[in-house]
């Protein structure tokens, strides 16, 4: 035991005294969240539009102030010919054109019927379409207004509810994200990383001829990153609770569990990194390339597996942070339980057991 | 001389897949000696210590070293050896104190002793002034002597020195030298490699490895005379001539 302290202690000083492990361990996961929080974000605020209004009575003028309300939109500029739309949108002041045709009112009450136009600049295509969607769900709201005293023949309503996420807030499911990319990081390429360098600088050896048993080694090398790791989880989560105010549904014993699971899957996958690489930069170009793109492409923590090409689907269920994202969101945002949640949990702990088991295989083999 | 067999080896065979690196060597060493184990690169050096200090199975053959049995008790060999690397082998990002602390703990030393043996260490390195400085910021050959002190922390009866002096200045390998022969003098085995002919010299015997065998094993003195030269240098240079 007391051989283990004096081990881990060393290990600690190797981490608190290298700034690039610092950046990774501290600065990263509190950058990440931040970015993905408040930059990257699907939603859409404040988005400067122009009117061309070519009726300007007394309906158009209610559809506007309802769109100048909205807090989605910012109306910047009154059009008064067709020729400055392409100019507007040239200059890239605005994302998108509202035109209104000709006696807009009058062909409302004589034909049941008018128009308007919705232009958007589509160079960013996501958000060409989020400014159309948004614009038509103002105007269906102020047409049911409109029809409020006239009853409508036949009519089919569609009500839609959200659940679990009913603002569509996109850092719901950032922050289950950007901890799997973190917990993944910092358990598999730091720890790889760091074993590997006791190899490429010739320690590895005089620890392997202490009396030290390699299992010794290598628990004593991996136990300050689940306790690092341990640490991060905490404050993503409450970064998350807190700043972006995410709810945390299901049961925090719960989801501590889940995460310390993932921490070693990650872990094992660190050890087995480390057993087939002979450098530092190896180690981190099998880490990079062979988890961490995985990690943010197939998961589902960016793009729906559901709408991936089939064979992507097939390779997505062999992902350990696949099964992680499913269980923390169904934790944080579902709050169900491991009555839900013991098929995924069941699969990691399979994958866990796989590459701890291959480890051991791979690090015989080295020895002999 | 001391007379009693610290590490007997025989028949050692050691192969990766088709290729033999060491084929069948046996020798001894005694105990308090002053052991120089030479070869050139790739004769198979560095794949016998590995085997002699544990961290290498053999094909085939037997070695004893300090009493145990290298396959059967590893453990127990482990705990009578001290090892330094031809590569430096201490942490650059730890103090000097941390690394002897954290090497005396790998070692099972209990605290008190740790401290005890710290201060004779630095006393004798005269290193007190900078035990807090980071081992990285010290010269080479400061490093290598620390390497030595700190391998023979836990008193090994057998100490493995792989090209300890390799890149360090004349005068320091001196020095080094003469923290060998005051080990030695204390008991311990010293089972060293090294490229150094003069090294070779102030050994009690060499034994030279070309191609996975021992051609020769003797003192200086006798192996100079066997090949009629007058240097260790053309001793080495004859055996190796001998195999192109």
């Amino acid at each position: 035991m007391k051989r283990f302290i004096g081990f881990v202690t060393k290990e600690f000083y190797h981490i608190f005294r290298d700034k690039r492990s610092m950046f990774i361990l501290f600065g990263m996961p509190i950058a990440q969240i931040m970015l993905f929080g408040f930059a990257i974000t699907n939603e859409i605020n404040n988005v400067n539009i122009a009117i061309l209004d070519q009726s300007k009575d007394s309906e158009t003028q209610k559809i506007i102030s309802k769109i100048s309300a909205s807090p989605y939109f910012k109306i910047e500029q009154q059009l008064t010919t067709e020729n400055q739309i392409e100019a507007v949108f040239k200059k890239g002041s605005v994302k998108a054109v509202l035109v209104f045709e000709k006696d807009f009112s009058k062909n409302l009450q004589t034909r049941n019927h008018s128009k308007v136009q919705v232009i958007s600049d589509a160079t960013d295509p996501n958000m060409a379409n989020t400014i159309t969607n948004y614009v038509h769900a103002i105007l269906q709201k102020y047409i049911v207004e409109l029809n409020k005293n006239n009853q409508p023949i036949n009519h089919i309503q569609s009500q839609t509810q959200l659940y679990y996420n009913p603002e569509l807030k996109s850092v719901f499911t950032f922050v289950p994200g950007v901890m799997t990319v973190i917990l993944m990081l910092v358990s598999a390429m730091m720890t790889s990383i760091s074993i590997t360098r006791e190899k490429e600088l010739g320690t590895m050896e005089i620890l392997l001829v202490s009396p030290l048993k390699p299992i010794q080694v290598i628990i004593g090398k991996v136990f300050p990153y689940i306790f690092l790791s341990i640490i991060n989880a905490v404050v993503i989560v409450s970064l998350g609770f807190f700043v972006f105010k995410m709810p945390i549904e299901g049961s925090l014993f719960l989801l501590a569990f889940e995460s310390v699971l993932f921490i070693v899957t990650a872990l094992s996958l660190g050890i087995l990194i480390s057993t087939v690489s002979n450098s530092q930069q190896t180690a981190m170009m099998i880490s990079l390339f062979g988890l961490m793109l995985p990690v943010i492409i197939l998961s589902g923590f960016i793009f729906p597996i559901s709408s991936m090409p089939l064979p992507m689907q097939i390779i997505s269920n062999i992902i350990p942070a696949k099964w992680f994202i499913i269980i923390i969101k169904g934790i944080l945002l579902k709050g169900v339980g491991l009555n839900v949640l013991w098929k995924e949990t069941l699969i990691l702990v399979g994958m866990t057991a796989f590459f701890i088991v291959l480890s051991i295989k791979k690090y015989k083999i080295r020895l002999e | 001389m001391n007379q009693e067999k610290i590490i007997t080896v025989q028949n050692l065979t050691k192969t990766f897949g088709t290729f033999t690196a060491v084929k069948g060597i046996s020798f001894d060493v005694y105990k308090g000696e002053i052991f120089g184990f030479l070869g050139a690169n790739g004769a198979g050096k560095t794949t016998a210590i590995k085997m002699l200090i544990g961290i290498s199975k053999p094909s085939s053959g037997k070695a004893v070293v300090a009493g145990y049995d290298v396959v059967e008790n590893t453990e127990s060999v482990k705990k009578s050896i001290g090892y330094m690397s031809q590569k430096f082998s201490l942490y650059d990002d730890l103090t000097i104190k941390e690394n002897i602390t954290f090497f005396g703990g790998i070692y099972g030393l209990s605290r008190k002793n740790i401290k005890l043996k710290m201060n004779d260490l630095l006393t004798e390195l005269s290193l007190q002034d900078v035990a807090n400085k980071l081992v990285g910021s010290l010269p080479l050959g400061w490093k290598q002597k620390l390497s030595f002190s700190i391998a023979l922390l836990h008193e090994p009866q057998i100490v493995f020195l792989d090209e300890p002096t390799g890149g360090v200045d004349p005068i320091t390998r001196r020095q080094f030298w003469e923290m060998i022969y005051a080990e030695a003098n204390k008991g311990t085995t010293i089972f060293v490699t090294t490229h150094y002919m003069d090294e070779a010299e102030y050994c009690d015997r060499v034994s030279i490895m070309v191609e996975g065998v021992i051609e020769a094993l003797d003192s200086p003195k006798k192996l100079k005379e066997q090949f009629n030269v007058a240097s260790m240098n053309d001793v080495f240079l004859k055996l190796a001539r001998n195999v192109e």
